[in-house]
């Protein structure tokens, strides 16, 4: 079985590979690059104005299965990942029971095969039960299929506790990737800290409680060695600290998600629970913060926290809602329109971000090379489409995008050479 | 006449016609509170369903009875004998009490937003008694009403609302509904009690009440929760009471002819001594008496027909 996609741009960040040529994908996996006359048995896509590049991977998502199969499961949100383009993503290990044992990491890795559609790498929790107690079976989970530790949302307060983490994920080269959250100092908050809080009568998270937690483990990382990667970057402040941590040598990287290129925390104004995630979406100066963090390198990834919930679980009062917003479905659509189209960072500089840069933290084959799988997004950047959180694939509507307009969005996605998902719909 | 809205949600969304109307169809209504038979047919056949999630005495009640003055039917539900300790979601609860075809829902609950949340699902009106640490806006509309009863006006003066602004739906509302009115705000009370960014409010922020009440026309002062100290907020009432507690002493940075408001209920000793609780400066009985003339005001501002209020 052959696929010859046609006259795209073929972009692939990871070599510098940037030309038009038609690609041609044989037993899925990537046989040629050049000017190819198709046979007569080939599929033959004209992706003609189309790019072309590897596919893309979500390195933040919550999957909820085991244990939370009412909000997600394995199947569904990996509909919803091809639908948005994402041909691999990692999974966060809040499930239930906590993928904190290689039996969970297996069990995972067997349902995603199960649904064939996207690939799914387990990120195990760096501690038991995400208790903070004891370090997890780590290297049992890289066993069984673990590509990086987290503790999630339920960072490690004792900083003993992390530094001996770190050094022992060191010791694998797995990076260990942090929610910077100072619990104490967050206060159980519910949105950002200021005047729009204080008017609301919503209790605030102050952007230190992410900030002093970023500095924290940054030293940590520092001390250890560990590469640490920090999660969903949302202040000013986070993105200064690790601005000057990567000027002094330390092995950190960083994500931010277009929640918080795109959102400020207007969106919470008539207490809209879809906009309550954590940490929260924060000023308009953060938000360009944030932009220029991704323009100059800082912020090495477009992540999603793909955080599914129920209706009822959002439909009720502000203080009681769960936190997060799904974004697997929305993500390449508002990186394009937020940040390319707008003139923020380039198409090849997007794309790094949600190719290249997450396969080389977390150690992913990717790229459109001779031999490779032949995972591939082709992306029509000037699609114009709106957001319609009835028709996502997630199990869970709960975004406060709906109904957003956006430019750009996958046209075909490729997981090992087959067509699973076309202009947004899966068809596999 | 009539208020061109659905729902009483909070001061700051309010315009200052619409504040001034209210406190005007409330002073005509207390007329009616005078009254030897304190009933008037205005709103039979109507019906009003009160719903505190949280404790409340002179709210309630005060509510059912500018109700049942204006021949309003009333049930009241209070969540700790109902199916919410059954595990009731407020959405089920409103949807259920829905279906019983009341035209008016008064609700309180411990949650900022809470009333909006109900607001927007519903097409019935609906009247927030306090949500949250946000709004309280019938106390700021009784407080304004009983400031305007006093001193004539609003416009111009200086109040000084002093205590736990923090946590306080009563001093968002003031803070709103006296500004609209042409009030100078000043908030006083102790730093950890003084919410992020206050001085971007329309107001003036004070830690030294000394300063604070330097030639204010009107103090407002907050109960102080006992449960503060918990939280590292403040190191004993004692310290409160001796830094912040409204004594006559204190009031004499004040105008000579101040006046002091309480939402009640006191707590004697700690942030207002006696002597000023019960000295005729101290307004707390008239404003619960306001606070009826507030809510049968509202109540005939959504419900009622299109008649003058004076008419009823």
């Amino acid at each position: 079985m052959r696929l010859l996609l046609k006259g795209g741009r073929i972009l692939d960040t990871s070599q510098g590979l940037d030309k038009v040529a038609d690609l041609l994908i044989e037993d899925g996996v990537v046989a040629e690059i050049g000017s190819i006359t198709a046979k007569a048995d080939d599929q033959v896509e004209d992706v003609t104005g189309k790019v072309v590049v590897p596919g893309l991977i979500d390195m933040h998502v919550h999957l909820r299965e085991p244990g939370f199969e009412h909000k997600e499961d394995v199947r569904s949100g990996t509909r919803a990942a091809i639908a948005g383009g994402f041909t691999s993503i990692a999974a966060m290990p809040n499930t239930k029971p906590v993928t904190d044992n290689r039996s969970v990491v297996e069990f995972i890795r067997m349902r995603a095969a199960e649904a064939g559609l996207a690939r799914v790498h387990p990120i195990g929790a760096l501690t038991k039960e995400l208790k903070g107690d004891e370090i997890a079976e780590i290297g049992d989970m890289i066993a069984g299929g673990a590509v990086a530790f987290s503790d999630d949302a339920f960072p490690i307060e004792n900083a003993g506790l992390m530094r001996r983490a770190m050094d022992y994920c060191a010791m694998f080269d797995k990076p260990v990737i942090v929610h910077c959250e100072d619990k104490a100092l967050a206060d159980d908050g519910f949105m950002n800290e200021g005047l729009l809080a204080t008017i609301l009568g919503l209790k605030g998270i102050p952007r230190e409680a992410e900030e002093i937690a970023v500095y924290r483990n940054v030293m940590i990382a520092n001390l250890t060695g560990c590469r640490l990667h920090v999660a969903h970057v949302s202040t000013r402040g986070s993105v200064e600290i690790i601005r000057q941590a990567k000027e002094d040598g330390v092995t950190v990287t960083c994500e931010t998600c277009p929640q918080y290129f795109t959102l400020t925390e207007d969106a919470v104004k008539g207490y809209d629970t879809n906009a309550k995630i954590n940490p929260p979406l924060r000023s308009a100066d953060d938000v360009a913060a944030i932009k220029e963090g991704l323009a100059d390198g800082t912020i090495d990834v477009i992540a999603t926290d793909h955080a599914p919930h129920a209706i009822e679980e959002k439909e009720t009062e502000f203080a009681y809602a769960f936190c997060g917003m799904v974004g697997l479905e929305t993500a390449l659509g508002l990186a394009l329109t937020e940040l390319v189209h707008a003139g923020v960072i380039s198409l090849a500089s997007a794309i790094e971000k949600m190719t290249a840069a997450p396969a080389r933290i977390l150690g992913l084959e990717n790229g459109i090379k001779i031999g490779n799988a032949a995972d591939i997004t082709v992306i029509d950047p000037d699609a114009k489409w709106t957001v319609d959180p009835a028709k996502f694939y997630s199990k869970s509507k709960n975004t406060p995008l709906g109904g957003r307009e956006l430019i750009g969005a996958a046209s075909l996605t490729i997981v090992g050479g087959r067509v699973v998902a076309r202009n947004n719909e899966v068809i596999a | 006449m009539r208020l061109k809205r659905k729902d009483i949600l909070g001061l700051e969304e309010m315009s200052s016609d619409e504040i001034e109307l209210i406190l005007q169809t409330a002073l005509s209504f207390k007329e009616i509170l005078g009254r030897q038979i304190k009933k008037v047919p205005t709103l039979r056949g109507r019906s009003v369903v009160t719903l505190f999630y949280e404790p409340s005495t002179r709210t309630r009640t005060s509510f059912e009875l500018a109700a049942k003055i204006l021949s309003a039917d009333t049930s009241s539900i209070a969540p700790s004998t109902s199916s919410v300790v059954k595990g009731e979601s407020l959405k089920d609860t409103i949807l259920t009490l829905r279906a019983m075809k009341p035209d008016l829902f008064i609700m309180r609950h411990q949650c900022s937003g809470a009333a909006h949340f109900v607001a927007k699902m519903i097409p019935e009106h609906v009247i927030n008694a306090g949500d949250g640490m946000h709004e309280h806006p019938t106390q700021g509309l009784l407080d304004m009403l009983s400031i305007h009863e006093k001193k004539g006006k609003i416009s111009g003066l200086t109040v000084a609302i002093v205590g736990d602004i923090l946590h306080s739906r009563v001093a968002r509302s003031n803070m709103w509904g006296l500004t609209k009115m042409g009030a100078k705000v000043r908030l006083v009370g102790p730093k950890t009690l003084i919410p992020p960014e206050a001085r971007n409010l329309p107001v003036e922020v004070y830690t030294n009440l000394e300063e604070g009440l330097k030639g204010v026309d009107v103090v407002n002062v907050l109960r102080i929760q006992l449960e503060r100290m918990k939280k590292g907020l403040l190191p004993s009432l004692r310290e409160y009471s001796t830094m912040f507690g409204i004594s006559k002493e204190r009031l004499k940075a004040a105008k000579d002819d101040v006046i002091v408001l309480h939402p009640g209920p006191m707590n004697r000793g700690v942030e207002i001594m006696p002597e000023v609780a019960d000295d005729p400066v101290c307004l707390v009985t008239e404003q619960v008496t306001n606070g009826v003339a507030v809510r049968m005001a509202l109540l005939y501002l959504l419900l009622g027909g299109t008649e003058d209020a004076a008419a009823a």
